[in-house]
């Protein structure tokens, strides 16, 4: 028969669940982590009412100039300029159009996610380009022409990082997949455009394509500021993709290779179903990394005299009605900013999660 | 006659990877619905010579003659022989993203242009073959080393191959699942297709092979039907090499 022993109750367990306990293991587990603790708390208490303050309490948000009596923020500058900032000097009447590109966008992108059939979608991608075009510069069916140098603003830096990102993709994995060529010629081209391109900075490549570009044409012959410079980004752009999608490439084990060859398919078909897809699934976080740093980029074509969303800050700072504003400003450009560059790194994680077959 | 129903051949061929002679004179012909097992230590030049078949390695003297195709470096050519070649890796190659049955139905749509229904008709009856058919819609890295190995070879099949050549499909796998693998191949050897496989079991070797062959330093050293190659093997190297193997 068995003999069963009486144990010694134990104590009951120390509470390890609430908010006192997280705070203990979290925040003050150790003299170190406690002396920091206080010291942002002691930071974040300085610094972040006054903030607040500024930005919502005593900001003022209504009425006219004479009616500011409150110390915060003046945001009645940015509803008064939001226009311009948006759209540039885009024809108000007209400001309809870009507003329909934005709808047009979204049902685009919607009809992507959603459609499963390939031509369509495919007929999609050409379509959504031209018919944007179209509504923003005109010239077809009725439509007054809005020439470049009116377009500005958030517009214009939407305009210029989407089209930068868009173009440069394919561009950037051709010239990846060149670079792994064993054709020397290929190989030695893709290599030099590369090098050269990320040797220089951007501003340099925007200077070249508006000021050294056309000593090359014979006058008269005028191409568009705005083409150059799309042109000039899209290229820049392109060879860094490119170094990204290099590295998304070098890290496909060498028996995916040998294993598509060995069934049989071609060099593009086994680079467009196999390596490509598991190349660019793991370059994700750097490609968004790059776009981001594009996105940001844009500003740059104020120096070649186009008006993006930071320079039609600057220049509204200069209409004499409006003197002093500037940081209420720059606040507004910083937070829009953020925002896109935000939401892109979410978008990221996203898709991230959606293409992980390693471990679903 | 004989050269006519050579499925593969090999005459002279010759093999460096810069100063390094791999393959020396290697000479080596396998008749349709023979299965050869080649064994040999390690840097032996066994995997390169299968290897040579589907020209995943380049060889610099000699030719190689497969199912009538004489393999010279042309695309057209290489694809044609790579067509009617499958190959079974040591660590399986299945392409992590996309499902095991897309693994499977890949090949047939691409290149050989089949319809897609048609395409998972013959991927399902081969699935269920290596016996993995309800894991079809799952993603390789979700199944054992030994389930993936399966649709690997299934993944072969699928083509409808004339030679299956088969690079240690045993040696990534944990101890159990060995078998489960072997079981595959050795169905599929009684079937009569064209076989030739580098691998270390012995077993296998003896149950299956028409002829076993051993390699040393890039030379075939001996071959024999598997009874003579284990029981009285002429040279030294070999005695040597099935000492180590089978002692333990």
């Amino acid at each position: 028969m068995a003999v069963y022993e009486v144990k010694q109750a134990k104590p009951a367990p120390s509470n390890n669940r609430g908010l006192i306990y997280w705070c203990r293991q979290n925040l003050f587990s150790s003299i170190g982590n406690s002396i920091l603790t206080l010291l942002c708390l002691y930071f974040l208490y300085s610094v972040l009412p006054p903030l607040v303050n500024w930005l919502l309490i005593d900001a003022t948000w209504s009425g006219s100039q004479q009616d500011i009596v409150k110390e915060g923020a003046r945001w009645i500058f940015i509803i008064e300029k939001f226009d311009q900032f948006i759209y540039g000097f885009y024809p108000q009447a007209l400001h309809w159009r870009p507003n329909l590109v934005i709808i047009i966008t979204a049902l685009f992108i919607a009809a992507m996610m959603n459609f499963k059939h390939v031509p369509l979608k495919l007929a999609l991608m050409v379509l959504y380009p031209i018919i944007s075009i179209i509504f923003i510069y005109g010239g077809v069916f009725g439509l007054e022409v809005v020439d470049t140098p009116k377009w500005g603003g958030l517009m214009l830096t939407v305009i210029v990082a989407a089209v930068g990102i868009i173009a440069s993709f394919p561009i950037g994995i051709v010239l990846a997949l060149g670079r792994q060529s064993h054709m020397p010629i290929v190989k030695t081209l893709c290599v030099g455009f590369i090098e050269f391109v990320r040797g220089v900075p951007l501003i340099t490549i925007l200077f070249m394509a508006s000021v050294v570009l056309p000593l090359f044409f014979h006058d008269g012959i005028e191409f568009d500021k705005l083409l150059r410079a799309l042109i000039g980004i899209t290229l820049f752009q392109a060879a860094y993709i490119a170094e990204v999608v290099r590295g998304g490439l070098q890290a496909i084990p060498k028996g995916q290779y040998e294993a598509a060859k060995s069934m049989g398919l071609s060099y593009w078909q086994s680079m467009l179903l196999i390596i490509l897809p598991q190349a660019l699934k793991i370059s994700i976080p750097n490609l968004v990394g790059s776009f981001i740093s594009l996105f940001k980029d844009t500003t740059l074509v104020l120096i070649i005299g186009l008006f993006d969303i930071l320079a039609m800050v600057t220049l509204t700072n200069s209409d004499p009605e409006w003197l002093g504003y500037e940081v209420e400003g720059y606040v507004f450009v910083t937070f829009i900013y953020w925002v896109f560059c935000f939401s892109m790194s979410q978008y990221s994680k996203s898709v991230e999660r959606r293409f992980n077959t390693e471990l679903k | 006659m004989s050269s006519q129903q050579a499925m593969i051949s090999m005459e002279n061929v010759n093999k460096w990877y810069g100063d390094f002679h791999v393959l020396k004179d290697v000479n080596l012909t396998i008749k349709k619905g023979e299965k050869v097992v080649i064994c040999g230590p390690s840097g032996s030049g066994k995997s390169t010579t299968i290897r040579c078949l589907n020209h995943l390695e380049k060889f610099q003297q000699g030719n190689i003659v497969i199912n009538g195709t004489e393999l010279i470096e042309d695309v057209k050519v290489v694809r044609h022989i790579r067509s009617q070649v499958g190959m079974v890796f040591q660590h399986f190659n299945l392409f992590p993203h996309l499902t095991v049955l897309d693994n499977l139905v890949l090949a047939p749509t691409w290149v050989h242009k089949k319809p897609r229904k048609e395409a998972i008709e013959t991927a399902m009856y081969y699935l269920e073959r290596v016996k993995i058919a309800n894991q079809a819609k799952k993603y390789p890295n979700q199944l054992s080393g030994g389930q993936q190995q399966r649709v690997a070879i299934a993944r072969c099949l699928c083509i409808n191959p004339e030679i299956m050549l088969f690079d240690e499909p045993t040696s990534a796998l944990d101890p159990e699942m060995v078998s489960e693998v072997l079981d595959v191949m050795i169905e599929l050897a009684n079937e009569g297709i064209t076989m030739v496989c580098v691998t270390h079991e012995m077993g296998f070797a003896k149950k299956v092979a028409d002829r076993v062959i051993f390699m040393d330093q890039g030379q075939i050293i001996e071959e024999n039907d598997p009874e003579t190659f284990f029981e009285q093997p002429e040279s030294d190297r070999l005695q040597l090499f099935l000492d180590q193997i089978l002692s333990h």
